[in-house]
């Protein structure tokens, strides 16, 4: 088995990104995310890594060189944070639309304004709909094995889409942890080196990214939207062949202690754990209280959460972005739409907490969690609310 | 009249069939990412068919200057033979850039249908 070493997330992050042997990585530091992309340009520079480290002038010209380089079958990594994957943005419906499988790190990172460095959910929510394939990470480990899976799922001939592996900036990326990294001949079990389907070759000229004219638009999304929700399939068996290999196990919807449990929790990301200790705080109270985690975000596991919602009376969804005049949370929008309609569907309240890095701890998940109880009971209450606001 | 009445009609028709089998498809026959995997394929796109004005040259007009061959920006003037020029039903989107060109106004643009 590979040893064990602490190491810095963000450095485990990188050495991911060389296990596989990734071709090219282009990027833009911005923090958090800026040692994931120095220890790349080490990794490249002291020649452990055979790849073409190109330092752009901007992250819309970092996923810009990403697609053109995934274009000519090169195996393609970056990473990036709020301002920075929001520079991005209109580049990023056109990697999924050109089929190429980059693969990057998004370090969760608050928007501004008021400026802030720190961690929430609100630069991933606002890229939701990008057509990529969105997983969490909770630990330094996670984050490690979600990269390799990611190339193992984009470069699937089945799939052929990006993927972003979501990790909180600070609480997960500056952090060190004891990791088990495998090393570039382990990784070569489970990574097979990519057969692109489509490549730009002089000898054999196509071409990608043309104007999709009113009469093949359409037809150009649902290609997208097929490829996207068939690609679950493929994530699924990625994991079970990354616990064959490896003997970590991943699901779309990961559950704790929710045999039982009346009232579950919903969260993402590394806040996750705080949830599990808070959880089994509760436990020790006699509060039948569970807790669900979105491992897969895109495509949404909808048959794997209804699955695991059933029987469960009252749902407290957090959010770690908040969706401005909107019903709730992007998150808990998309939960309580996911159960609308369905046989016994639980009482379901939104919470938004931990944004810009404020911390969320047990004490504020089991206020949330007796809230729902609460509204659950009463028949009605806000439809979702802000926690820890000060009000003086 | 260059176009006669009868091919003008076998065009027309011509451009519904084509439009049909050549670039109207459905999304599983897409390539991968929508790519084009075959050179020139922009002419399967029959954009004629949204035309709603098309060219008519007279003939009586015409001196065979080629102004119409040379800023036609979809290049849909062909030179004849006989010094004059035809056009292609199939992409001419009905700009009227010609007849502003032609310096001897031998074009007039003509309501589809008419």
């Amino acid at each position: 088995m590979p040893k064990r070493v602490g190491i810095e997330v963000s450095l485990a992050a990188s050495e991911a990104a060389c296990a596989v042997d990734s071709d090219v990585i282009a990027a833009y530091p911005i923090t958090p995310q800026t040692h994931i992309v120095e220890h790349l340009s080490e990794l490249v520079a002291d020649g452990k890594l055979d790849a073409e480290f190109i330092p752009v002038e901007s992250e819309h010209s970092a996923m810009s060189v990403c697609i053109g380089s995934s274009a000519v079958g090169a195996r393609t990594f970056t990473a990036s944070s709020a301002q920075g994957l929001a520079l991005m943005h209109e580049i990023l419906f056109i990697a999924p639309a050109l089929r190429t499988p980059i693969v990057m790190a998004v370090v969760n990172r608050a928007m501004s304004g008021p400026i802030s460095i720190w961690n929430d959910h609100s630069d991933i929510m606002a890229e939701r709909d990008v057509g990529w394939i969105q997983t969490f990470a909770e630990n330094g480990q996670e984050v490690f094995d979600l990269i390799i899976h990611a190339f193992r799922v984009a470069e699937d001939p089945k799939v052929l889409l990006p993927v972003m592996v979501n990790l909180d900036g600070f609480t997960l990326s500056h952090v060190i942890e004891p990791i088990e990294m495998l090393n570039a001949r382990e990784v070569r079990r489970y990574i097979k080196p990519y057969k692109p389907q489509m490549v730009l070759d002089p000898k054999h000229p196509v071409t990608m990214g043309a104007v999709g004219v009113p009469e093949v638009y359409t037809e150009a999304k649902q290609q997208i939207e097929s490829v996207l929700r068939a690609s679950k399939k493929v994530v699924v068996s990625a994991w079970k062949e990354f616990a064959r290999l490896y003997g970590r196990t991943y699901r779309p919807i990961e559950t704790y202690r929710t045999k039982g449990a009346e009232v579950v929790l919903m969260t993402m990301g590394s806040v996750s754990e705080t949830a599990m200790t808070a959880v089994d705080k509760m436990r020790d109270k006699e509060i039948a209280v569970g807790l669900m985690r979105f491992r897969l975000w895109r495509p949404f596991p909808l048959e794997e959460f209804r699955r695991a919602v059933k029987g469960v009376k009252v749902l407290a969804v957090l959010d770690r972005a908040i969706s401005y005049g909107a019903q709730g949370g992007p998150v808990f929008m998309e939960v309580r739409s996911a159960l609308y309609g369905q046989a016994g569907q639980p009482n379901i309240s939104g919470f938004v907490a931990g944004l810009g890095g404020r911390d969320i701890t047990t004490d504020m998940f089991e206020e949330m969690v007796k809230k729902a109880i609460r509204y659950a009971k009463k028949g009605k209450g806000p439809t979702y609310e802000l926690i820890g606001v000060r009000e003086k | 009249m260059l176009c006669s009445k009868r091919i003008s009609k076998l065009n027309r028709e011509g451009v519904k069939r084509l439009a049909k089998v050549d670039a109207i498809t459905g999304w599983r026959n897409l390539e991968i990412g929508c790519a084009i995997i075959e050179p020139g394929s922009s002419r399967k796109l029959r954009t004629g068919d949204w035309r709603s004005q098309r060219p008519v040259t007279d003939r009586d007009k015409c001196i065979k200057c080629g102004m119409c061959w040379i800023y036609c920006p979809d290049m849909v003037y062909l030179p004849l033979r006989s010094g004059y020029f035809k056009w292609d039903e199939n992409y001419c989107k009905g700009c009227g850039i010609c007849a502003n060109e032609c310096p001897e106004d031998a074009i007039s643009m003509v309501m589809e249908g008419d």
